[in-house]
């Protein structure tokens, strides 16, 4: 299938040298799913945009050095000036300062939580798609949690168990495990129909049971032989989950019910932002404007990854 | 059809009986105290007795029994009562679920809240619709034009965008700078003249607006894929060769049977009408069923909360089920027996 490249439209004889010169070269997977994805402008800006905020945000401190917490009264609600490049807030944080610190952790529970959400789906879509009887009521919790209002279930969960978790493991390292670990349970679910989908199709081919014929043990088939071929839908998920865990802690911290005041995030950001909107509008443009440009280059490349995956697409 | 419908209904019972009853976990495993952010200064004994006066000294599963009576039995006879102006049993003696925090019934706090929600919300996903469905239909016929290029970008950018920071920015512009519309949305206003109106509509245009956007922004990317879907069928190719014009092929024969996903979707998109209240809400400052919601979170006021989320799993719940019953209708070929 993935076999002509542009080149090969010329006279007959160049093409079937050239095809055959192609053939030749060494091409893997991996490649030619580069090879598509480069194709795609967007992913393509997409991708660059995104290693450049992640490198920006988690080595950018080692270069602006200024305490995100520091406190100046002398210097607050300024605008951009050489030594704030995005100026002051109310009690003369560094916003600068404060968009680096607070862009580590929005993206670390991105990071995170698209984790805990994507092993915990594909577990739960793989059981269910390889073991029939677990089929019927893993795919019953499946629906029972895509039917739980999510939004007022995290505000809840957040809201009740905070002061508990802060006292356990301390403010910020509490709220930030119980913001991670939510929103990581209550995102699996498509994932995890995706996944069991796959698994059911698979499963019926004719190299899973000539696994089984040789005695393969069922581990082993779910590991080399079901795993690597529904890597794709898993792929394509794990960066909808990132952009979808981003949106929603900062929703939370939007709402107040995320991080606490001192500990930037994104969202907390914009939050504490909105109230001072007609002083320093600038507060409100900065956090908002990262978070759209992480989830929107995140969407791109979920796109962009989706096209490469599709074998039907590749190599065209 | 009917016993499709019967059979969902069925199944559907359980699913809320089970959802209602974890909400009603989470909130009373929670290390939580209502008498918690009481002044240091009532004694203990007193302590006890709001407690007790809250019927937090049951046992859970009858506390669970409870609500579920009063949610599901007597909250409907009193809805029965007040319609038609009648008594049906003990009336006087009923117990309703109560607000921790204003003493007043919960659900006819919800049923103050529910206009401002679905004049805005609402309102907004109508228009979200009927922007979506044109920009669908010609981004798809005119599949990698200039519109179809610009649109698909757009859609992308406006459903990446949060709706927190699209109306942050709004009123950044028209209310800040431009001074056009007022920030904050004022539901004691009372239409009775011109003036009122005009004020009404201002007031409106920002919230609506912005959401409207973010809902066309999805749903014309699935208008356009699902037409995308048809005009390459066979029956298209009829209508053409009998010599129809191509606005009857593309708006009579294509856009009726590209609907139909397109309905479903819209059908499980309500209940996201109400969640999605709870932030914009929040930016716009409407009173609404969203700000109800997190106004009882914060004030650990667990009989609303409960009663709320409640609400948002029925909607779920019902608006599943209504898509499934409204794409077997739409859809002779789907069959469900």
């Amino acid at each position: 299938m993935a076999s002509l490249t542009p080149e090969s439209g010329m006279t007959e004889n160049t093409v079937a040298l050239e095809s055959f010169e192609i053939q030749t070269e060494h091409r893997s997977l991996w490649g030619d799913v580069w090879r598509q994805f480069r194709k795609h402008k967007g992913a393509l800006a997409g991708m660059f945009i995104f290693i450049l905020i992640t490198l920006c945000v988690f080595i950018g401190p080692y270069f602006y050095d200024v305490d995100p917490n520091a406190i100046n009264f002398r210097e607050r609600n300024l605008g951009p000036t050489w030594s704030h490049p995005l100026g002051t807030d109310n009690i003369g944080h560094d916003t600068m300062a404060q968009m680096l610190a607070g862009g580590r952790v929005s993206l670390a529970v991105g990071f995170l939580a698209m984790l805990i959400s994507l092993l915990l789906g594909s577990l739960i879509g793989v059981l269910a798609g390889f073991i029939k009887s677990l089929d019927g009521p893993l795919m019953r919790l499946t629906d029972l949690f895509l039917a739980l209002p999510i939004l007022p279930v995290l505000l809840v969960i957040i809201m009740l168990f905070r002061d508990r978790l802060r006292s356990l493991y301390g403010p910020e390292t509490g709220i930030f495990l119980l913001i991670v670990f939510v929103i990581g349970i209550t995102s699996w679910m498509h994932t995890a129909r995706i996944v069991r989908g796959d698994v059911l199709g698979i499963k019926e081919r004719e190299f899973v049971t000539a696994a089984h014929s040789i005695g393969t043990r069922k581990s082993r088939i779910i590991f080399r032989h079901i795993l690597p071929n529904i890597l794709s839908p898993i792929m394509v998920s794990a960066t909808l989950g990132i952009a979808n865990a981003i949106i929603t802690e900062s929703a939370l911290s939007f709402l107040g019910l995320g991080f606490p005041p001192d500990f930037p995030t994104w969202g907390r950001l914009l939050y504490d932002g909105a109230t001072f909107i007609q002083i320093t509008p600038s507060r409100v443009i900065w956090p908002g404007l990262f978070i759209a440009l992480t989830v929107l280059s995140v969407n791109y490349i979920g796109d962009g990854l989706r096209d490469a995956l599709d074998p039907r697409l590749r190599g065209r | 059809m009917i016993h499709y419908i019967i059979r969902r209904i069925l199944i559907a019972i359980p699913t809320l009986l089970v959802i209602s009853f974890i909400i009603f976990a989470i909130l009373d495993l929670a290390p939580n105290d209502p008498t918690g952010n009481l002044p240091m200064t009532v004694p203990p004994d007193v302590r006890e007795k709001i407690r007790q006066s809250l019927g937090l000294d049951q046992p859970m599963h009858i506390r669970f029994g409870m609500w579920l009576h009063q949610f599901f039995v007597n909250e409907p006879l009193n809805a029965l009562d007040q319609v038609f102006d009648i008594k049906i049993g003990d009336a006087e003696n009923r117990t309703r679920v109560i607000s921790w925090a204003t003493r007043s019934p919960v659900v006819d706090l919800i049923i103050q809240r529910t206009p401002q929600t679905l004049w805005v919300v609402g309102l907004s996903y109508l228009f979200g619709i009927l922007i979506a469905i044109p920009i669908g239909i010609v981004s798809a016929y005119k599949q990698y034009s200039m519109f179809d290029q610009v649109g698909t970008f757009v859609a992308m950018v406006g459903f990446s965008v949060p709706t927190f920071f699209t109306g942050m920015v709004a009123i950044i512009i028209f209310s800040v700078q431009l001074e056009w519309f007022p920030m904050i949305y004022d539901t004691t206003l009372v239409v009775d003249s011109w003036n009122h109106f005009v004020m009404q509509v201002k007031q409106m245009i920002m919230p609506v607006t912005v959401l409207a956007l973010y809902n066309a922004s999805q749903l014309s990317r699935f208008m356009r894929a699902s037409i995308l879907d048809n005009l390459n069928l066979d029956y298209v190719r009829t209508a053409r060769a009998k010599g129809r014009s191509e606005n009857v092929v593309l708006l009579i024969h294509v856009l009726r049977n590209s609907l139909i996903p397109v309905v479903t979707l819209i059908a499980l998109g309500i209940p996201t009408i109400f969640s999605g209240a709870i932030i914009t809400e929040q930016i716009f400052r409407v009173n609404g069923l969203g700000q109800l919601l997190v106004i009882a979170i914060e004030g650990a006021d667990i009989p609303l909360v409960q009663t709320l989320t409640f609400i948002f799993a029925v909607l779920i719940v019902v608006f599943n089920l209504v898509a499934d019953v409204v794409y077997g209708i739409l859809d002779p070929r789907i069959r469900y027996d």
